[in-house]
């Protein structure tokens, strides 16, 4: 075992580990907060919102995150000589860092998973719960706000810490379009140093770490659940 | 039972195929296209002026050989760790490289070169790139040129996995210029699509980093391989091979082969 590069690439190492966190927390906060409406919408909206909504969620599910990458980057890369004046007048869009589709992507991702848990959440809270709610003459959307969204969150939650832990292990794919996140730099201490297995093995490491702190916040977080026994 | 018992059966059927198809000499190379070296036509089928090349060197060493595709970031690392015997993948035989392995003697070379918008600065120094993004293919020599003399002077760099991935960022506008090897890019800058750009010149050369051109990669132990491998590259020179194979794919003046002794 080799360890002796590892000083050389720690600014680098805690760079890498800054893109990724940043990738991972932005679209898991900015996602879910998408998956809420998108999950309401396939519960009680209007039927073309109903359509719009399980449309997107078909296709977040229904497709490989690798592919809604590529789809977004290279895909919306392809399109911008087409476009005639893009270059002369567009080029902070054509400049636009990899970084920024990846993130788009990702935060997609989630709230298309999510909407779907959050579909599933709304439908199992007690009808009755509602009807009290509206009875005692709260309007819709206090309902929504001290009822049902409260209740439904609390279901989806011990979900949630699995889906976050998912996402976590899917940001790795960034390394596919020029983002440097925790893998690419890993990639490039393989190519400098010639070694496979020590890099690999810190870089296991250190997902298990973070997952091992998802892992306990969410379990602080369902302390605060009342449970009936 | 049953089931096991078939299983057990499949699973001897899939041991004995692949003993038999496992060829005499397993060359690895990148897995990402690199016309006109080494890329799979839509069939799967290995093509190429370098896989052509390969066959030729095989023939003259009376072994039958086969090209496996590796990823080119951890391509010295599966070779080291015996995945396959060589590596004849457009290698250029830098300073770094030959510390880790051996490499036979240069069967090609080509220059690297900076390519960009059709009507650039031709006479560029590294102060043409102060600001500028530069697309290179990870892992790759040209990756260590552009990182040694063209980012201290304030170019910022993009790391891709292909060649290909590059390029499509270099029509995209994402990237304004590509540093790397000039028959590599030929394909491309002949296409539809590489219309947008072409060739502003070859860098100034450092054949520490660079190499003194493309020879096959053997690990430091195989010494016997290695005298086959020189002596087939010899014997295939000597009849016109190279020069053949470059002439077929048009690349004859791009790039220098194995001389004729």
């Amino acid at each position: 075992m080799r360890w002796e590069w590892l000083p050389n690439y720690f600014p680098s190492l805690l760079y890498g580990l800054s893109i990724t966190l940043q990738i991972l927390l932005i679209s898991v906060v900015v996602g879910f907060l998408l998956a809420i409406p998108i999950g309401l919408a396939q519960v009680n909206g209007s039927r073309l919102s109903k359509i719009m909504a399980g449309g997107f969620c078909s296709y977040i599910r229904g497709t490989p995150l690798l592919t809604q990458i590529w789809l977004l980057y290279y895909g919306i890369g392809s399109l911008f000589p087409l476009i005639p004046g893009m270059r002369e007048n567009f080029m902070w869009l054509i400049r636009l860092d990899a970084y920024w589709y990846v993130l788009l992507a990702f935060t997609m991702s989630f709230a298309g998973y999510e909407a779907e848990i959050m579909r599933g959440a709304f439908l199992t809270v007690p009808k009755g719960e509602l009807e009290a709610a509206r009875a005692i003459g709260m309007r819709p959307g206090k309902v929504l706000r001290r009822v049902w969204l409260p209740s439904a969150i609390l279901k989806v939650l011990p979900t949630l810490a699995g889906d976050i832990i998912s996402q976590l292990k899917s940001t790795p794919l960034a390394f596919t379009v020029p983002v440097m996140d925790l893998m690419s730099v890993t990639s490039k201490i393989r190519q400098d140093t010639y070694l496979t297995y020590e890099p690999l093995l810190f870089l296991a490491g250190i997902y298990l770490i973070l997952t091992f702190f998802i892992t306990r916040l969410f379990a602080y977080f369902e302390t605060f659940i009342p449970v009936r026994r | 039972m049953n089931t096991f018992r078939s299983l057990l059966f499949g699973a001897a059927a899939l041991a004995a195929v692949g003993s038999i198809a496992k060829a005499d000499i397993v060359f690895g190379t990148d897995a990402a296209p690199y016309p006109p070296f080494t890329s799979q036509n839509a069939a799967g089928e290995w093509e190429g002026w370098e896989y052509e090349a390969m066959l030729g060197v095989c023939a003259e060493m009376n072994e039958k050989c086969t090209m496996v595709p590796i990823s080119w970031d951890g391509i010295i690392p599966a070779l080291l760790e015996k995945k396959f015997d060589g590596i004849f993948g457009s290698m250029a035989m830098n300073d770094k490289r030959k510390l880790q392995i051996n490499f036979s003697d240069m069967y090609y070379d080509s220059t690297t070169v900076v390519i960009g918008a059709k009507g650039g600065e031709k006479n560029f120094t590294a102060d043409t790139f102060k600001g500028k993004t530069i697309g290179i293919q990870a892992g790759t020599s040209n990756a260590n040129y552009v990182e040694k003399y063209y980012v201290p002077g304030g170019a910022v760099v993009k790391a891709y996995k292909g060649q290909d991935e590059v390029n499509a960022d270099l029509i995209a506008g994402r990237i304004d210029f590509i540093v790397a090897d000039a028959v590599a890019l030929k394909p491309f800058l002949d296409s539809a699509e590489g219309a947008c750009c072409e060739v502003h010149g070859p860098v100034p050369m450092d054949v520490g980093i660079l190499g003194n051109g493309v020879g096959v990669g053997l690990r430091k132990e195989d010494k016997a391989l290695l005298e086959k491998i020189n002596a087939a590259i010899k014997a295939f020179a000597n009849k016109g091979g190279f020069e053949d194979l470059s002439k077929k794919y048009k690349l004859d003046g791009l790039m220098l082969t194995a001389p004729k002794s």
